[in-house]
């Protein structure tokens, strides 16, 4: 045991992982963003831009800081990927108002990342539609080679797809200490996304809609950290 | 029913009464009054004359008593005597006296033993309580119809407040009770009252504010806090002051066992059928731990040696409220012999006859101990008795030294403490929905309150602001702002559902996230990984609420005592914990952090004098002197003024013990500031753990190197170096901004100030929107904000409450020069005790991402081995 594990920690890199969906490779960041070498293209899902505002208009003054958190998570995620495309999976916006409260200083760093790329918005629940202002591509679903990628994962029980919606969270128990972070989930068929937003918060992997996404025991969980991201197997998790 | 201390206690013998005496009596107190002290045999007291005297000069007075002095009923004489009085008030004119308390039930019993007094006396007064279990319509009514006597919360009254009608009901206002002062003022809660008391004197000119308290070391903190402050910042204004006479001393003890006292823990299971002994030998005895868990485990013992099935309750803040109401019934009816409780029975309310008090573990304060024992204070002038039972050798000199404390009749000074931003600004919303208001004139009704008497107006110019718009350096919601400015230079709120918002949000009090937890059958629970889905959790017994901390460390099937029994974790659905009757095994023990009290200042004086005489070690336990005498020959004992640092080697590790003994946070603090500073210096410290009295690091590296023997290292450092006071600097600055216990404070801090709604418990989670979580923005405010008032308002409150930072930089500047370093071959005997809370306690100092590192590693090994 204790050699098997000196050799994993010599050979370990935590720093992205690479991961294969449906024959296609990705790599899984530990900010949450997904990119695929082969077409160049990044993938975050759950932006929920603007989520402070819409609380703001509602008498809850949390900070306003969390558009310009996000895009600039994004922007490091740009400038270490490079792609030429950008897939957002949904829930890009956190309501139909967001086009009206948005900062301009938030807006025109939108803008500078857009130039840069071809992109892609793809409707969520929070958005089911976008405005003009915001530029891009405006789909429901994106075909990916042998994959879809859409906002809610479907209820069909095989489906090769990437989906957000989620917001999964995983919880270890390890050493004594309890640690709970957003993670990708997949079955190898299926993957569901971290939440990508500054202000997203997460649904423990546990909870029964995950039950109905991934109805076979699901493969695996990787874990977001700040400097790296660890695959956990389920069994490794908790259940609660 | 429950004989609350307005029934004062019997004085044994007849007082002598001087003729000038009579006299000031029968100006004070009418006839009819005269008539029913004799009547039950009493006679007035002369702190109860007093405060009669203060009540004619409308003098506000902070009253100090112990627990049967008739301290209850000294205060609402003066205003029973002025309703006895015909007067032209009719029964619309508002409320005429308010008396607060810190306990609902409490509120609910003075209520229930006032009316005694007044229907025997035949006076007329319309007496009502106003709780958070009142119902609307009664609350309504009494807006409506104010009562004369009203007996509430402090919440209540900031709730009242908040009304726009506050000026109708509190217009003729006489009179203001606090009971139970002392364990109110010095808190959030005790800001809130005191904000509230600047509003009720604008209403009320002339208010008089009468304080009741136990015994407290420093007086003049509580007697500023119940005057307004004229001259803020220059001088500071006090009520007058009665201090009762003492009762009789109590009678306290230590335990003796037959069996040799622990190494560590806190249980004292070893005494548990030395303790069963006493409570046979008592009619009703109370029994106090420090935690739930420890009450909880102290109740089982308990019932595994009840060969006589003595009615035996348990009674803590965690258990449903039936549960505790059917508990506190028994005592009343005087049907159970013993109650295991934590501090949920320290205050006000007597529930029954008690003759015995037993702590159990370490008294940690001589105030808390001593209030402790009032609980069983049957009559004043009788001794009340106790016995202390010491979890561990350490609580030994503990106990001894609190025993001593008591005897010489001293009390734990209480900390100065400043009121805090956060209730403000809740204040100060509060105010906004009752009316629009000029600013300035708010600012300094605020500064008339004691714990705002510090506050400048560029800081409650930042409040204003956050409560308005948040008060972000990004001006980007003054179009979303809740105040407004009208025409005339006063501000309002600019919405009404805004108020309705605010009231349900109301009070300083923030739990832990609460989750509810039912009793269902064994095996509702879905497997781990597979997914045969047994049928749904639902329904079941109501058992009580449980921190969703404790229940986010444990996994399904785990056990635990709740409620005196073992339980199972079947599963967790949105907000309720779903949890079988489990059986044997081992059961996981909740181990709810709260409820611990760090070590007094003043105890922790007196245990370093006892270590430091050795000649007194002949009063200590055989085996506690023998562990004394092994430590001085091996080592040696930390004396009054040196700090003593021991280092050795142990199975492969190197070890660095430290007796500051400054209590459990302040110790935690340091261990993290030190493994920091370990860690630069190359020692590679791999985790420490801390208790009351000392902490110990563990490196990888030897120490000797790393810290120079006795004189600086190749690098210069040196011992001295590595407890510079430096280190509360810019390494405290780094640790704290990314510990939890900052964002639980953060979190605690946004809920008080408004910024986000609390969560009712049992109130469902809307699965992921709502679990919007402080952390999120305490990160971004962190990262774009940082000098917000709120992070602010969060690292104060840390600062004071939680790391015991003052006591820590007295300690680092007391020991500059003072430190004896001793190295050892092997582990010395006076830090067994800490290392074997190795284990016991989390562990700290470990880096988040080094541990999902590991953990990951080790699962895929383990996989690989397969």
């Amino acid at each position: 045991m204790d050699g098997g594990l000196r050799r994993v920690r010599e050979n370990a890199d935590y720093s992205a992982k690479v991961l294969t969906i449906c024959g296609h490779s990705f790599v899984a960041d530990h900010s949450g963003a997904l990119f695929c070498p082969e077409r160049k293209t990044l993938i975050v899902a759950d932006l929920h831009l603007e989520k402070g505002s819409s609380y703001a208009a509602r008498g809850s003054m949390v900070p306003p800081y969390d558009t310009r958190s996000t895009l600039a998570k994004l922007a490091a995620a740009v400038a270490k990927y490079n792609p030429e495309t950008i897939i957002a999976l949904g829930d890009s916006f956190h309501d139909g108002g967001a086009g009206e409260r948005m900062m301009s200083e938030d807006l025109s760093m939108l803008r500078r990342l857009q130039q840069q790329m071809r992109w892609i918005w793809v409707l969520g629940n929070h958005d089911t539609s976008i405005p003009e202002k915001f530029g891009g591509e405006v789909c429901e679903t994106v075909a990916f080679g042998h994959l879809w990628l859409r906002h809610i994962p479907s209820s069909t029980h095989l489906s090769h797809e990437i989906a957000g919606h989620l917001h999964p969270q995983a919880h270890l128990s390890f050493k004594g200490n309890t640690i709970r972070r957003a993670c990708f989930i997949s079955n190898g068929h299926r993957l569901v996304m971290p939440a990508f937003g500054a202000f997203t918060g997460g649904l423990d992997v546990f909870d029964q809609v995950f039950q109905s996404v991934f109805p076979e025991p699901f493969t695996f969980v990787l874990m977001l950290g700040e400097t790296g991201i660890y695959p956990v197997p389920y069994r490794g998790l908790k259940g609660i | 029913m429950p004989a609350v201390d307005l029934k004062q206690k019997r004085r044994a013998p007849a007082r002598k009464s001087t003729s000038d005496a009579e006299r000031g009596l029968k100006l004070l107190l009418p006839s009819e009054f005269s008539a029913w002290f004799k009547s039950r045999g009493w006679s007035l007291r002369s702190h109860q004359l007093e405060l009669l005297k203060a009540a004619r000069e409308r003098r506000s007075t902070l009253l100090i008593a112990p627990t049967g002095a008739g301290k209850t009923l000294a205060g609402f004489l003066p205003t029973l005597v002025e309703l006895a009085k015909p007067s032209p008030c009719d029964a619309s004119s508002g409320v005429h006296t308010l008396y607060i308390s810190p306990l609902k039930a409490l509120a609910v019993d003075v209520a229930r033993n006032l009316t005694i007094p007044v229907q025997e006396m035949g006076l007329s007064v319309r007496i009502d309580t106003r709780t958070g279990d009142t119902s609307s319509a009664r609350k309504q009514r009494q807006r409506a119809r104010p009562p004369q006597v009203l007996l509430t919360t402090p919440e209540q009254i900031a709730l009242l407040l908040s009304h726009e009608d506050a000026g109708f009901i509190f217009a003729n206002l006489k009179t203001v009770i606090l009971d139970e002062l002392h364990a109110l003022a010095a808190s959030k809660r005790g800001d809130l009252l005191a904000l509230g008391l600047t509003r009720l004197r604008a209403l009320a000119p002339g208010l008089m504010i009468i304080g009741l308290s136990a015994t407290v070391a420093r007086p003049s903190q509580l007697r500023s806090y119940l005057v307004q402050q004229e001259m803020p910042g220059t001088q500071t204004d006090m009520s007058g002051l009665v201090v009762a006479a003492d009762g009789a001393k109590p009678r306290l003890q230590i335990l003796e066992s037959a069996n040799a006292l622990p190494w560590a823990g806190h249980t004292a299971r070893y005494a548990v059928v030395e303790i069963y002994e006493a409570l046979k030998a008592h009619r009703l005895t109370l029994l106090f731990v420090n935690t739930r868990s420890q009450a909880e485990l102290l109740f089982q013992e308990l019932w595994a040696v009840n060969e006589d099935t003595l009615a035996i309750g348990l009674h803590h803040g965690s258990l449903a409220a039936v549960q505790r109401r059917k508990v506190e019934a028994a005592m009343a009816a005087g049907t159970l012999r013993a109650v295991v409780s934590t501090s949920t029975l320290d205050l006000g309310v007597d529930w029954g006859d008690v003759d015995l008090v037993i702590n159990v573990g370490a008294p940690k304060g001589a105030s808390r101990l001593m209030q402790r024992i009032g609980r069983a204070n049957h009559r004043l002038d009788d001794p009340s008795k106790a016995l202390l039972v010491p979890g561990n050798r350490f609580e030994v000199l503990e106990c001894r030294a609190a025993i001593d404390a008591a005897n010489a009749g001293e009390q734990d000074a209480e900390l100065f403490r400043t009121g805090a931003i956060d209730v403000l600004a809740q204040h100060v919303f509060g105010m906004a929905c009752s009316g629009p208001f000029y600013p300035s004139d708010l600012f300094a009704q605020v500064r008339s309150a004691a714990p705002y008497a510090w506050l400048g107006r560029d800081t409650f110019d930042l409040v204003i602001d956050f409560v308005s718009t948040g008060g972000y350096a990004l001006r980007a919601y003054e179009r979303y702002a809740k105040l407004r400015q009208m025409d005339d230079g006063r501000l309002r709120i600019s919405h009404p559902r805004f108020a309705t918002q605010f009231r349900l949000n109301i009070g300083t009090i923030v739990e832990a996230e609460l989750m509810r937890m039912r009793l269902v059958r064994k095996g509702g629970a879905p497997k781990l990984d597979g997914h045969a889905r047994a049928k749904p959790l639902s329904g079941g017994r109501h058992l009580g609420e449980i921190d969703e901390f404790f229940i986010s460390e444990l996994s399904t099937g785990d056990t635990f005592f709740f409620a005196g029994q073992v339980v199972r974790l079947e599963g967790i659905r949105g907000s309720e914990v779903y949890v079988s009757k489990g059986h044997s095994g081992d059961p996981k023990i909740p181990s709810y952090s709260g409820g611990r009290f760090p070590l007094s200042t003043h105890l922790a004086a007196r245990v370093r004098a006892i270590l430091a005489n050795a000649e007194g070690w002949q009063h200590l336990p055989e085996s506690v002197g023998d562990w004394l005498s092994h430590q001085a020959h091996r080592s040696q004992l930390p004396s009054v003024a040196d700090v003593l640092v021991e280092t050795f080697p142990r199975h492969g590790k190197h070890y660095l013990v430290v007796y500051p003994f400054e209590g459990r946070i302040a110790h935690q603090t340091l261990g993290m500031l030190l493994t920091r500073r370990l860690a630069r210096m190359g020692a590679r410290p791999l985790g420490f753990v801390a208790n009351d009295y000392g902490l110990a690091i563990w490196c990888l590296s030897e120490l000797d190197g790393v810290l120079g023997k006795g004189k600086l290292n190749q690098a210069g450092q040196s011992l001295t170096d590595l407890f510079s006071e430096d280190m509360l600097g810019d390494d405290l600055d780094a640790w704290l901004a990314e510990s939890n216990l900052m964002k639980r404070t953060f979190r605690s801090c946004a809920i008080i100030a408004g910024l986000i709604e609390r969560r009712h418990p049992g109130q469902e989670k809307s699965g992921r929107q709502v679990t919007f979580s402080t952390n999120l923005i305490y990160d971004v405010l962190r990262q774009h904000d940082p000098h917000h008032i709120l992070l602010e308002a969060a690292w104060t409150d840390a600062a004071t409450g939680l790391l015991d930072l003052r006591r820590l930089s007295d300690f680092l500047s007391r020991m500059r020069g003072k430190i004896i370093h001793r190295r050892l071959s092997r582990a010395s005997p006076l830090s067994v005790p800490i290392l074997l809370e190795i284990g016991r306690e989390q562990v700290g100092g470990a880096d988040r991402d080094a541990l999902l590192r590991d953990a990951a590693d080790s699962l895929i090994a383990e996989a690989m081995e397969d």
